[in-house]
């Protein structure tokens, strides 16, 4: 078992990304945790080095020449605990994303019930779907066999059954899952996680435990036909992850062995971020958490009573970008770009960009192109993981976007945004949110280390969140209501703390802001008009207290859902006039 | 910052490991000489069975089909084979509907593997083996010129390389594809349409080696039965000066193309080689090196996207990109004269 870390004083974290490797370190700066500094190094999971361990030990190496004393010793091995000298730290956690996307194979018995509660807990981390199994299956059991053969997974997810309910159904569907592992070169056979009918746990062993090396029981996901429980077995899919990956790329066993344990994949680590975010600060709304790179997308989503975590490697920035056109098409990715780019040369960009996914816009075209991809992949993202959400939730209209507050968002693509004003664009496009939130970039990605380090040292996150180590965009008003381009739709007055007053006509089709300084507060007077909604109710106003961010309140009276011209002569001049007022450009 | 290095040498020591995906028999021997195409390792994977479910055929219990199957694990059996007769006055009987291999019987059931499991691991490259991996494959070793590319279908083929393509930006066409390239191996530039692979294909060619094709052809580039290289990528992209000058004065010589699958995990990426006579071992390339003033490198997107230059200048800290954007990035001299900005992340050392 791991030891505790809440003696610990510094903690080092080291996030393992497809295409960049980070050290960061916390440590206790006037009595609290600080987010202290960061280093950051290409990761090495690739050949030629195929080694994590170098991409990390790079970027502690990088973060140490920032702190000015030492973290490796000469081995290259880390220092710890912390030494008198100063060198070292007490404690590491590690968060992995690199790595192929994990191919799975879902069993379960019922295409709504179990396969559905199968498909969200294989959506919880970097896996992809290669093959279904379920009762309703007209294949021969030999064509499944080979299906299953011919997928060569790496991972067989089974639920199925009530506990205590019907357990025949869930043995015959598990017969042909059982002979293609066996089938398989025994190097080859993939990990198992069973979270079905608890009652027939003992033959699952006897069958699958000569199979595999890695088979994992957690309790069912579907205790009962109206109940679904994925925390559990999101745990142990965790761990099994990071399993695969410790088998898969050199190295990660050093981190496991460095970190005493502390290891896991960062979609997870991110999900009990928000988990733990949704107790400590939740409210009516829910609080949102989005993240896209290279290796996925990602969106967690905590409400008071459950939280979800979608990860998508198909909407990733990375080598997966060819299949997004599986999922959209080429014009709807071009209707973000206030460039005139041709369909030929976005789909290049798509094949080209997935040869080399660490490689980053030099170019303003290629740029333009860039945050286009982000957009639609992240809007896909957002409206994949919605149909996820509990029903009971906090919402203006059932079709869009639920209330959140506050909305978190990290990622290479984001923190690499020109500027705050840009990457708040792409959230706004992608994400629709409605009614009045907060938006705050994690432009350290230091979300997921906190999550990592969450469970041993419960003190670290709160104060480093607390801290200012995430930077407030501002607080985003999004009237929901139906206007003609032009028409006002809000009046806004922002009284600050000395008595002087701003105020904003917010006409439909339109972005503008107010000036708020990080920092400081203020009251926020809404008057809507034609039957705005900013979560009042139709036509209500109200005063709210707003806090500040690098561009103060933001009104986007754009519509919701997000109304873009037809004409692309007209939206791309548009977009620009909305770069110019948020993005700075 | 460690640099990616895309080799293009005139002259090396190419070692190359080629092992199964799982555990086989090795053919080779140590110091054996392989040509590319030479099965230096096999194993059995079958992916096509059939399950004959003896029991409800019969219809009897599991436990009495068990006593009445004929037939038990590892035998061979031809077509219709008798598995398993019934009792009665007319007894009904299951056969094998193709001939294969059994490899379970349990439960009233029986597993047969069918088709071809044979799975051959090719030497990749023409050269002499150097070690042997135990049940897995060996290291082969040759000396010549090498060139890697960035995309291959999977074909290896081995022949004589014809020059066709007049500049690093040609574009072959169909009309250009004629009866006296049968056999051989073309340097070409880039494809943009299906009836240049087909013709290809017709006449047959015995691989192509190409700047870049565009991304709808790449199902069909897939399906072909000789080796497709790209040096470049997807789209409209003239093949990189340092490559098109290697291949195209190598024209004439025997030249190997594995057009190995781009496996960024393993390293394995497509490759042609130019087997050259040597009396020593030439030195081996480096697979990564430190950027630094100097170095010769590609372009890997743009500005000047495949464009090879050199490193005038590796400035400290983050530098602002024409983009925009902030980065580690080095100034760089192309070879058309003009000095650009780069982030370093979007270079590889050519060497």
């Amino acid at each position: 078992m791991p030891s505790s870390l809440v003696d610990g004083n510094s903690l080092l974290a080291v996030d393992v990304g497809a295409a960049n490797t980070r050290a960061v370190l916390f440590d206790v700066v006037e009595g609290e945790y600080r987010f202290v500094a960061s280093g950051t190094a290409p990761s090495t999971a690739e050949a030629p080095l195929k080694d994590v361990s170098e991409g990390a030990r790079q970027a502690i190496r990088n973060l140490q020449a920032l702190l000015g004393r030492p973290l490796l010793d000469k081995q290259n091995n880390l220092i710890t605990p912390n030494q008198p000298n100063g060198s070292g730290v007490d404690a590491l956690v590690v968060t992995i994303s690199a790595g192929a996307t994990i191919r799975t194979v879902i069993v379960g018995l019922l295409k709504d019930v179990s396969i559905e509660s199968a498909r969200r807990l294989t959506e919880s981390t970097y896996a992809r779907i290669v093959e279904t199994i379920g009762l309703n299956d007209q294949r021969r059991p030999d064509q499944q066999i080979d299906n299953i053969i011919r997928m060569r997974p790496d991972l067989l997810v089974i639920t199925g059954g009530t506990d205590g309910g019907a357990s025949r159904s869930i043995k015959k569907l598990l017969e042909p899952v059982g002979l293609a592992s066996f089938l398989l070169p025994e190097e080859k056979r993939p990990a198992v996680l069973f979270a079905g009918n608890e009652k027939i746990g003992d033959e699952v062993r006897d069958m699958f435990g000569p199979l595999t090396a890695s088979l994992h029981l957690s309790p069912n996901v579907r205790p009962s036909l109206e109940t679904e429980d994925l925390e559990p077995a999101q745990r142990e899919l965790a761990h099994i992850v990071v399993g695969i990956r410790k088998r898969q790329i050199k190295g990660v066993d050093l981190l496991d062995q460095w970190s005493d344990g502390h290891i896991l994949p960062t979609a997870y680590a991110t999900g009990r971020m928000v988990r733990f975010l949704a107790k400590v600060y939740g409210s009516k709304k829910g609080i949102l958490v989005v993240d896209i790179g290279a290796s996925a997308a990602l969106i967690s989503a905590g409400f008071k009573d459950k939280s979800t975590l979608n990860v998508y490697p198909q909407f990733g920035l990375g080598e997966n970008l060819p299949g997004l056109l599986n999922y959209t098409s080429l014009e709807d990715i071009l209707r973000w770009s206030p460039l005139d780019i041709s369909t030929g040369v976005l789909r290049d960009y798509l094949y080209q960009k997935s040869l080399y996914p660490s490689a980053i816009a030099a170019t303003k075209e290629d740029l333009a192109i860039a945050q286009s991809v982000t957009r639609q992949a992240l809007y896909l993202a957002m409206q994949s993981a919605r149909r996820d959400f509990p029903r009971n939730i906090a919402t203006i209209k059932p079709n869009l976007t639920p209330l959140f507050e506050p909305i978190l968002a990290g990622g290479g693509a984001l923190s690499d945004a020109l500027r705050p004003g840009q990457g708040l664009l792409i959230l706004l496009d992608s994400l629709q949110p409605v009614g009045v939130t907060t938006v705050i970039l994690d432009q350290n990605n230091l979300l997921p280390l906190l999550g990592a380090a969450a469970s041993q040292n419960n003190i670290l996150p709160v104060q480093v969140l607390e801290s200012g180590a995430f930077l407030s965009v501002g607080t985003v008003v999004s009237p929901v209501v139906t206007a003609k381009y032009g028409t006002p739709i809000l009046l806004g007055k922002l009284t600050y703390e000395n008595g002087v007053e701003a105020r904003v006509e917010l006409k439909y089709g339109s972005l503008e802001t107010l000036p708020l300084q990080s920092g400081e507060v203020g009251k926020l007077a809404i008057q809507c008009l034609r039957g705005a909604n900013v979560g009042f109710g139709p036509g209500r106003g109200g005063t709210i207290p707003v806090s500040g961010g690098a561009l103060g309140v933001v009104f986007d009276g754009r519509g919701r859902p997000l109304d873009l011209p037809s004409d692309p002569v007209r939206r791309r001049e548009l977009i620009k006039k909305w770069n110019w007022t948020i993005g700075g450009e | 910052m460690q640099a990616p290095v895309n080799h293009i040498v005139g002259l090396t020591s190419i070692v190359r490991e080629r092992i199964l995906p799982f555990s086989g028999t090795v053919l080779v021997q140590l110091n054996q000489k392989v040509s590319p195409n030479e099965v230096i390792a096999e194993s059995n994977w079958a992916r096509e069975h059939i399950l004959l479910d003896v029991a409800r055929l019969l219809r009897v219990t599991p436990a009495v089909a068990e006593r009445l199957i004929k037939i038990k694990v590892d035998d061979r059996v031809p077509a219709n084979t008798e598995v398993a007769v019934g009792k009665g006055l007319f007894p009904r009987s299951v056969r094998t509907p193709r001939e294969g291999r059994v490899v379970v019987v349990g439960g009233g059931q029986v597993l047969i593997e069918v088709g071809d499991p044979k799975i051959e691991l090719h030497a990749g490259l023409p050269g002499t083996v150097v070690e042997i991996i135990p049940n897995r494959g060996a290291v082969i070793q040759t000396a010549g010129a090498l060139v890697q590319g960035i995309w291959g279908n999977g074909r290896i083929e081995s022949g004589l390389l014809v020059n066709i393509a007049e500049s690093p930006n040609g574009v072959l066409v169909a009309n250009r594809l004629d009866v006296s390239l049968r056999g051989s191996i073309l340097l070409a530039g880039m494809v943009k349409d299906a009836e240049t692979l087909k013709a290809a294909s017709e006449l047959p060619v015995r691989g192509l080696i190409l700047s870049s094709l565009y991304p709808s052809l790449i199902p069909m580039a897939r399906e072909m039965r000789f080796p497709i290289m790209l040096t470049e990528g997807f789209g409209a992209l003239p093949m990189n000066s340092a490559a098109y000058k290697l291949l195209s004065t190598n024209a004439k010589r025997e030249i190997t193309v594995n057009a190995e699958i781009y496996d960024r995990y393993s390293g394995a990426r497509p490759e042609a080689i130019i087997q050259l006579p040597t009396f020593t071992d030439p030195p081996i390339p480096h697979e990564v090196d430190d950027f630094s003033p100097g170095l010769q490198i590609r372009m890997r997107r743009p500005p000047a996207m495949g464009m090879i230059g050199s490193i005038v200048a590796i400035p400290r800290g983050l530098t602002m990109l024409p983009s925009g954007l902030r980065a580690p990035a080095a100034e760089v001299k192309l070879e058309n004269g003009e000095t650009v900005i780069v982030p370093l992340v979007n270079l590889e050392v050519v060497g």
